[in-house]
């Protein structure tokens, strides 16, 4: 295996962005970004991968659109993925890992606020037996957060714990576009939505977009005093019938935690979009009970279709390139109540 | 003022799909008010039945028919549904086990508040009136508190008349924007004028504006006025009738170089015959009348010969 490591990151995210569905003005200042981070150009990429979805964008070929903001003249190793940009930053590691090319940049961008949606993620679902019905993601976190509270695994207390320290920490998250906790008493006091969520319980609708530099060996060693090395990368993959699955369990979740090797993390950023989910998460993944979750706020504080699992690997590589940590994992979720997972561990070496 | 332009967009689309033979007989049933189950490899029964056993991977050939009453194992409120939902007013969505079935379905559940659900809570199939074969046949589940509790039975004749394809209308509203760059050549069609921008890095001047160069990827910041002038660089000849046409066939769809562009864009060709149309010819932009201005493209009606002598081939021989 060649060692690769995170050397870049930015990340936008905003209630409603006044701008296009394809974001092409959105990604340009976030690849400025991660030019000036490495110091490379364009032309020192040698692999670009995004993530997005036509079904957000409102519009075909959105992605094609989007590739404007690289400039494709010469042309470009590109490709794409209609899932959670973690899932493209998979596929740029794994480029990488075939000795093609030594460097990628991994983008993902979505404006959710176009449409509604909650409603549109039910076309992601079985289109003979659950699309028609229009299950749209709140119900079906709804459907779980409540399995869990019935079988006694955790209750509404448990769920406004994870939101107040979710809350609380993105005070100092700078992108996060909900912040402030009070405490968890005033958030058990307010009212139901989707009984049994509250609108704390529930990430918000996010617009945004993410970008993320990945090299190998030297070229990483290069462009950051201490890049964040990726120790294990892998994603699992459970049955989309909300029938036949134990909603209380993640069995991919663990499954990628136990091929990407979680021992001796420090600090885990979890993409939970609901607060219930984060607590399967963590008992999914085994991590120890002192191992810091989300310090950025996570998913409940801004998620951003299709960067919201990205941001989770980019906050978790700051910790490494900050020197606040040695072992990282970020872990993406995607698909209907933490359905499909992705986790990656990275470490920073002295 | 917002920086952009938007609005509603509509994208719609019937999928039609076949059902093969284990949802067939799933959906078959529906018809018939009958709820078809799968029994797996491992012996249970669940519903919808799997195209393909959980363990085996075979496909499955177990069947058996399971009662419309049954149990809620969770639920979850909807206070605001969504467009397309088994119910328009607040109700709950369930995950029901059928008596007679292993594994619970995900269907609404017709309520009139929180309070009145419960896991644990009896409830039964409320049929709709009209069944095609589709998940929906199943209107919703009812509260049936006293419902005896029924079990799987073996699966009787399907008939002869099986259910081989569904029919799902998709139907998603957007409120769409147009870029910044998009928007504001919008605004400049609405004062009769045509706008583009130029790439400070490698000059190419882009109509409509786009948010980069996307050539090299830089922002294309400096506004140019265009001429509403320009050479034919390739084009059409529409033949075919299609949904949604405006105009008789046949006539001509062209690329249109503007003059000081250096990308063409699409628009008609009026006012000559088609077969006349040709690569190079000069043409001019036909505007409608100014009372029926907006935002839009389309207040160029079309563009028309100017009758001036044909460009040079050289002249656009890089926009082809």
């Amino acid at each position: 295996m060649r060692d690769v490591a995170v050397v870049g990151f930015a990340q936008r995210q905003m209630e409603e962005f006044d701008g296009s569905p394809t974001c092409v003005e959105l990604l340009v200042p976030l690849f400025a970004e991660c030019y000036e981070q490495t110091g490379w150009t364009r032309r020192d990429i040698g692999f670009w991968c995004s993530g997005s979805s036509d079904y957000l964008a409102g519009r075909s070929f959105s992605f094609v659109q989007a590739v404007d903001a690289i400039g494709v003249i010469p042309p470009v190793n590109e490709s794409h993925v209609e899932m959670d940009a973690a899932w493209a930053l998979y596929e740029a590691w794994l480029k990488i890992q075939t000795g093609e090319v030594d460097t990628a940049l991994v983008y993902g961008f979505g404006k959710s606020s176009a449409g509604v949606l909650r409603r549109t993620l039910a076309l992601q679902l079985d289109p003979y037996t659950m699309t028609p019905l229009w299950p749209d993601t709140v119900s079906l976190a709804g459907l779980q957060a409540r399995a869990g509270i019935d079988a006694g695994l955790w209750d509404e207390r448990a769920m406004a714990e994870v939101a107040h320290r979710s809350l609380t920490d993105a005070e100092k998250n700078e992108y996060a576009i909900r912040k402030g906790g009070s405490s968890v008493e005033e958030l058990l006091a307010r009212p139901m939505y989707a009984d049994p969520l509250r609108k704390h319980d529930c990430a918000p609708v996010t617009d945004g977009a993410a970008a993320m530099v990945l090299a190998a060996g030297d070229k990483a060693r290069e462009v950051c005093d201490r890049p964040a090395w990726i120790t294990g990368f892998s994603h699992y993959v459970d049955p989309i019938s909300m029938g036949t699955r134990d909603l209380t369990r993640s069995p991919s979740a663990a499954r990628a935690a136990q091929a990407a090797g979680v021992d001796g993390v420090e600090v885990a950023e979890l993409h939970a979009p609901f607060s219930h989910q984060e607590l399967v998460l963590r008992r999914e993944l085994g991590l120890a009970d002192d191992v810091a979750v989300n310090p950025s706020g996570g998913a409940l504080a801004g998620n951003p279709m299709f960067t919201g699992g990205l941001i989770r690997l980019g906050e978790a590589a700051r910790k490494v390139w900050e020197g606040e940590a040695t072992k990282v994992l970020g872990h993406a979720t995607s698909g209907p109540a933490l359905q499909q997972n992705i986790v990656c561990t990275m470490e920073g070496r002295n | 003022m917002s920086r952009t332009l938007s609005a509603p967009v509509t994208v719609a689309f019937d999928y039609t799909r076949s059902t093969g033979p284990v949802l067939g007989r799933f959906l078959t049933g529906l018809r018939d008010q009958r709820v078809v189950g799968g029994r797996t490899s491992e012996g249970r029964v669940v519903v919808p039945p799997p195209e393909f056993d959980p363990v085996t991977h075979q496909q499955l050939d177990d069947f058996v028919e399971v009662a419309d009453t049954g149990t809620v194992t969770s639920w979850t409120w909807v206070p605001e549904p969504v467009a397309g939902q088994p119910l328009d007013r607040p109700f709950a969505f369930a995950l029901v086990t059928l008596d007679g079935a292993d594994a619970p379905i995900v269907h609404a559940l017709d309520v009139a508040s929180p309070d009145q659900v419960r896991t644990g809570m009896r409830v039964r199939v409320r049929w709709a009136a009209e069944r095609v074969g589709a998940i929906t046949d199943i209107a919703c589940f009812e509260p049936a508190e006293d419902a005896p509790t029924g079990s799987a039975t073996e699966l009787g004749d399907l008939g002869d008349n099986p259910v081989t394809g569904v029919i799902t209308p998709v139907e998603l509203d957007y409120q769409y924007a147009a870029s910044p760059e998009e928007s504001a050549f919008y605004r400049a069609i609405a004062e009769g004028r045509i706008i583009g921008q130029r790439c400070p890095a490698c000059g190419k001047v882009y109509v409509p504006p786009r948010s980069a160069c996307p050539a090299d990827g830089t922002p294309t910041t400096d506004e140019v006025e265009l001429s509403q002038t320009g050479t034919v660089t390739t084009f059409c000849i529409v033949n075919v009738p299609f949904l949604g046409q405006r105009i008789t066939p046949p006539y001509v769809s062209a690329y249109v170089l503007l003059d000081g562009a250096d990308i063409a864009f699409l628009h008609l060709i009026l006012d000559i015959p088609a077969e006349e149309v040709r690569m190079g010819m000069r043409v001019k932009a036909v505007w409608k009348p100014r009372e029926e201005w907006g935002t839009t493209i389309e207040n160029i009606s079309h563009f028309s010969p100017t009758g001036d002598p044909d460009a040079d081939y050289d002249t656009y021989k890089h926009h082809l």
